[in-house]
Formats: structure tokens, C-alpha cells, sequence
């Protein structure tokens, strides 16, 4: 068997990638292997996004049907003129602007992925101020909703005081 | 320390075996990806906005006391072995090396954080420990990423979080991964069957095989698959908690190989060792394999004297860049052969001693 890649040395690295039960393999030499970054072990996973996303867009219902790769929207991000059918097919978007300006298109794609289109995680201090602080109150709320769950009283005690010291905070700021 | 140093130097911090679940758990790593506000993502920015990110990360490193021990390396003026030897120390990705001007690595000297400005993000704080600690990996993340954020204004969004230039690393910008070491999984055929699971709980499996069926060096790498609509502590927690139970796994199989299958395992890790101590040509392939069956062994205790650690070390330094710097020279296929069986035993031969050269 010759290299995919190269097609002229002997395929001797043969991957096989399982990413949310989707199965591909690849058969490599050793060179062409050690270039794609295959041989290295703790590098990401690289399976191909652009393929990915072509075919999330392409399918599927309220989406394929006025979003496709092959529309010709000349519609660019006003801030740095990447158009919506490049990012299509590299997958990239071009700068944190894009997300506003093609935000309707990309919401049902990002919801696809993630399964959800709402941040519940870290809040930069700095942006975070009031916003910040609740959403850590929601957190921590959640958290004492499965330790009474569990039973285990004692930690949710710990978690209601901190919760109860946030909401203090609020106010005072208030 | 200076990028030569740590080009030159062997050991890295996570190869330890000072650390939980290490008998099956290499190392525990942890992503971020962040981005300037204001600043087109590197896909679309010209050379002037990469300048201007690699100015203000620069800037930030110098007003932060806690940070301005980092070794700042610019790509552009390090050769090309060089990059490469820091991709096969898991420092920055085969994308980052091959990327031109205005790419940084910033790497602390023990090898635990590296930050890689102007890959597919502004910003990509990297952290890796020994063994099973991902929440350790993401405090010492979170501090570095506070540490920035002090200085530097990140696109963030109310609604959906931090902004990457992909779509799937928006919202945390979290993806955290664990390496496991499933050697007995591998040889009674249940891995597959135990990654096909693992993959329908939001979880990315990442294997390196060999020649037909057998995986070599019997590595994968489960890592978060979505980065949104959950906190850094719930993705953290999942991954840990399959990962768990993956490691309890491979653990009662290996236990069930010791009391009925003793004679057989011993005389497949005694083998390998063997051939490690002793071949004087050694292809990659051949490498991974023995120093996956040897591993096995050293993680129960039935090589005396064959640390874990030097088993991590010498599956990064038979790597084909690695060796041609150790050689100091342009290495082909069958050159390497020659060192790369050298240096497997000579490794073994100074066994712990020999990390500090």
C-alpha cells in the first residue's frame, strides 16, 4: 500500500480517528506522517472542520435550505471582509466582529456543534463586573441543586454561604 | 531558560511519575484559546495586526512580574529542527511551526505552560502535568489566563463567551485531554469497543495505530468535544470522570492478564525489554511498540529497575528530530535506525540518572 499523502513511499502509520462516533483512517509513510503532525501524540485533534462544516451546512433542516456553501453572498463582515461562503470553506472566521455581523447564519450552526448558543463559563474579569458575579451565583446555585440531590448536605452548606456572600456583593455594589 | 536549553534537554516536567493515576495515565493537558479585541483573527490579519498582537502579549509579559519568567521564542528566528523538536515536545502544533513572522512560543522552563501566539488564535495558553490532573492543568491555565487578561482586552461575548477564530472552540475556549496508556485494553480486543462508547459521551477519542489492527504504542487521547453552553468545571469534570472509568478498566484487565495470564504477560514485557536493551537497528514503529510493551511492565513492577519516566522520555526522544539534534546532524532513515536503538539502550542502561543530561 502506497502513502496517501505522497503517493510514493510505502504506507507504514495508519491512523484510524473516532470523533463523536464518526470513523476515518488514513495510511501514511512515515515522513509524510511526521509533517501532518500524526506522529506527534499530544497534538489536537485535527480531523478536517472545513469538510465538517461544509456538510453541517449543507444538511439538515432551516439550514441547507437558505444557507449553502454554493450561494455566491457577497455580504462580507464589515470590519474585516471575510464573506460568509469563505468561511464556509476554511472555517475560520475572520474576527470577533464576524460573530455579530453574520450571527443569525452562525447561531443555528453553533447550536449544532455545541448543542446550545449560551456561554456558562468564565467571565473575564474585566468585562465581568455584575454580569460576572451572577453568572457565578447561577453556577454555584446549580451546584447546590445536586448536592441536595446527592444528599450531601454538608458541602451544599459551603457552596449556600458563598452564594449568599456573592449576593451581598451585588448589593453593595448596587 | 534559553530555547537551545530547552531544545537540548530530555526530560520535561510531565514525563514525572510523581503524580495520580499514573500507572495508566500519561499527562493531563489543557487548552485555552483567546483573542484580541479589535484585531482580525491570524487567518485574516495582515502582518501589521499579527505585529501588533505579538507587541501587546510582549508588553503584557513584561508588566507581569509572574509571567516575565517565560521564555519568549519567536519562530521566525528559530531553525527549522528546532520547531520541530518543539513539536515533538508537545510545545507548540506542526501548524504553529511551519507558520512565518510574528509567531511566538512562550514556554516556562519546565516545559508546564507554553503559549502560542498567532496560531489559529491570538492567543493558546497550553498547560501540561504528569499524570491524571486536569483540574491542576486548568488552575495553573486559569491563573496564566487571568495573568493576561489583567493587561490585554479579549473578544468576549455576553451571549457566547470568549470568540475564536473556529466555531467549535468558542464560548470557554476549554479543551482539555487526557493521555491513557491502554496496553491490556489493546491486547484482550476490548479497546475498541470501550473508545466506541466513550465517543458518544462528548468525548474525542485520538488513537496512532499501526500495521493492521493493533494499535502501536497503544496511546489515546480523550479530550472534550464541545467547549460551549457548559462550564469549565462540568467539561472538566466529565472528561475526568469517563476517563476514570477507562483507567478502572484497563486496571482490572491488567489485574485478570497477572493471575491468569502471568506467564504469558511476563514473557511479552521480558521480551520487549530485552530487544530494548539489546537491537542495534530500531525503526519508530518497532519503538513504540516495545516501549508500550515495556512500559506495561514497569507499571507493574515486573522489570526491576525500569523507571516509567524513562520510558515517557525515550517515546519523545527517538523521535526523528530529536534525533537528529542529539546527533548535532542531518539523519536518513537508516542512520536514525542505528541511533535511535543507541540510545534506547544506553537510556535504559542509566536509567533515572540519566534525565539531568
Amino acid at each position: 500500500m502506497l502513502c496517501d499523502e505522497c503517493k510514493k513511499r510505502p504506507a507504514n502509520v495508519h491512523i484510524t480517528k473516532i470523533v463523536n462516533g464518526v470513523k476515518s483512517e488514513a495510511h501514511l509513510c512515515e515522513e509524510c506522517a511526521g509533517e501532518k503532525g500524526e506522529l506527534t501524540l499530544f497534538s489536537e485533534s485535527k480531523f478536517s472542520f472545513p469538510s465538517l462544516l461544509t456538510g453541517l451546512l449543507q444538511t439538515g433542516p432551516g439550514i441547507g435550505s437558505h444557507v449553502s456553501i454554493h450561494d455566491n453572498i457577497v455580504d462580507g463582515c464589515e470590519n474585516c471582509g471575510l464573506s460568509f461562503s469563505t468561511f464556509a470553506n476554511r472555517g475560520f472566521l475572520g474576527c470577533s466582529e464576524c460573530y455579530t455581523h453574520f450571527g443569525p447564519r452562525l447561531e443555528p450552526l453553533i447550536r449544532r456543534i455545541h448543542g446550545t448558543y449560551q456561554h456558562t463559563g468564565k467571565v473575564p474579569k474585566r468585562i465581568g463586573g455584575t454580569a460576572g458575579v451572577m453568572r457565578e451565583i447561577e453556577n454555584l446555585r446549580r451546584d447546590l441543586a445536586k448536592l441536595v440531590s446527592q444528599e450531601k448536605y454538608e458541602e451544599a452548606a459551603v457552596v449556600r454561604d458563598k452564594i449568599k456572600a456573592l449576593e451581598k456583593r451585588l448589593s453593595d455594589e448596587a | 531558560m534559553p530555547l537551545k536549553d530547552i531544545i537540548t534537554r530530555t526530560y520535561s516536567a510531565w514525563m514525572s511519575t510523581e503524580a495520580p493515576h499514573t500507572d495508566v495515565a500519561l499527562s493531563s493537558r489543557v487548552r485555552l484559546a483567546r483573542n484580541l479585541g479589535n484585531i482580525p483573527f491570524p487567518n485574516q490579519a495582515t502582518e501589521t495586526d499579527l505585529a501588533k498582537v505579538v507587541g501587546q502579549v510582549v508588553k503584557a509579559i513584561s508588566r507581569v512580574p509572574k509571567l516575565s519568567g517565560l521564555e519568549i521564542i519567536r519562530l521566525s528566528e528559530a531553525s527549522a529542527l528546532d520547531r520541530q523538536v518543539l513539536v515533538e515536545k508537545h510545545l507548540i502544533s506542526p501548524q504553529h511551526a511551519q507558520g512565518g513572522e510574528m509567531r511566538l512560543a512562550i514556554v516556562a522552563g519546565d516545559e508546564s505552560i507554553s503559549v502560542m501566539v498567532n496560531e489559529e488564535d491570538h492567543i493558546r495558553i497550553q498547560t501540561l502535568l504528569p499524570g491524571f490532573q486536569l483540574y491542576e492543568a486548568y488552575q495553573l491555565a486559569d491563573e496564566i489566563d487571568d495573568l493576561f487578561e489583567s493587561q490585554l482586552d479579549y473578544a468576549f461575548d455576553e451571549r457566547i463567551g470568549y470568540l475564536a477564530a473556529c466555531p467549535t472552540n468558542v464560548g470557554t475556549g476549554l479543551r482539555v485531554s487526557i493521555m491513557v496508556h491502554l496496553p491490556a485494553l489493546a491486547a484482550t480486543g476490548h479497546v475498541m469497543a470501550v473508545l466506541s462508547a466513550v465517543s458518544k459521551l462528548g468525548i474525542a477519542v485520538r488513537g496512532l495505530y499501526g500495521e493492521g489492527s493493533e494499535a502501536l504504542g497503544n496511546m489515546y487521547q480523550l479530550s472534550n468535544q464541545v467547549t460551549l453552553g457548559r462550564s469549565e468545571h462540568e467539561l472538566i469534570e466529565n472528561l475526568g470522570a469517563v476517563t476514570m472509568q477507562v483507567i478502572e478498566q484497563e486496571r482490572a484487565i491488567r489485574k485478570k492478564l497477572m493471575t491468569e495470564m502471568r506467564e504469558q504477560l511476563e514473557d511479552r514485557v521480558q521480551r520487549a525489554y530485552g530487544i530494548l536493551c539489546h537491537a542495534r537497528l530500531m525503526t519508530s514503529q518497532e519503538a513504540l511498540k516495545l516501549l508500550s510493551d515495556a512500559k506495561l511492565g514497569a507499571e507493574l513492577n515486573l522489570i526491576p529497575g525500569l523507571s516509567g519516566e524513562t520510558i515517557n522520555e525515550l517515546m519523545v526522544i527517538t523521535q526523528p528530530a530529536y534525533l537528529k539534534t542529539l546527533a548535532g546532524q542531518e539523519l536518513d532513515p537508516a542512520d536514525r535506525d542505528i541511533r535511535r536503538a543507541t540510545l534506547i539502550r544506553e537510556r535504559i542502561r542509566t536509567g533515572r540518572e540519566g534525565k539531568e543530561i
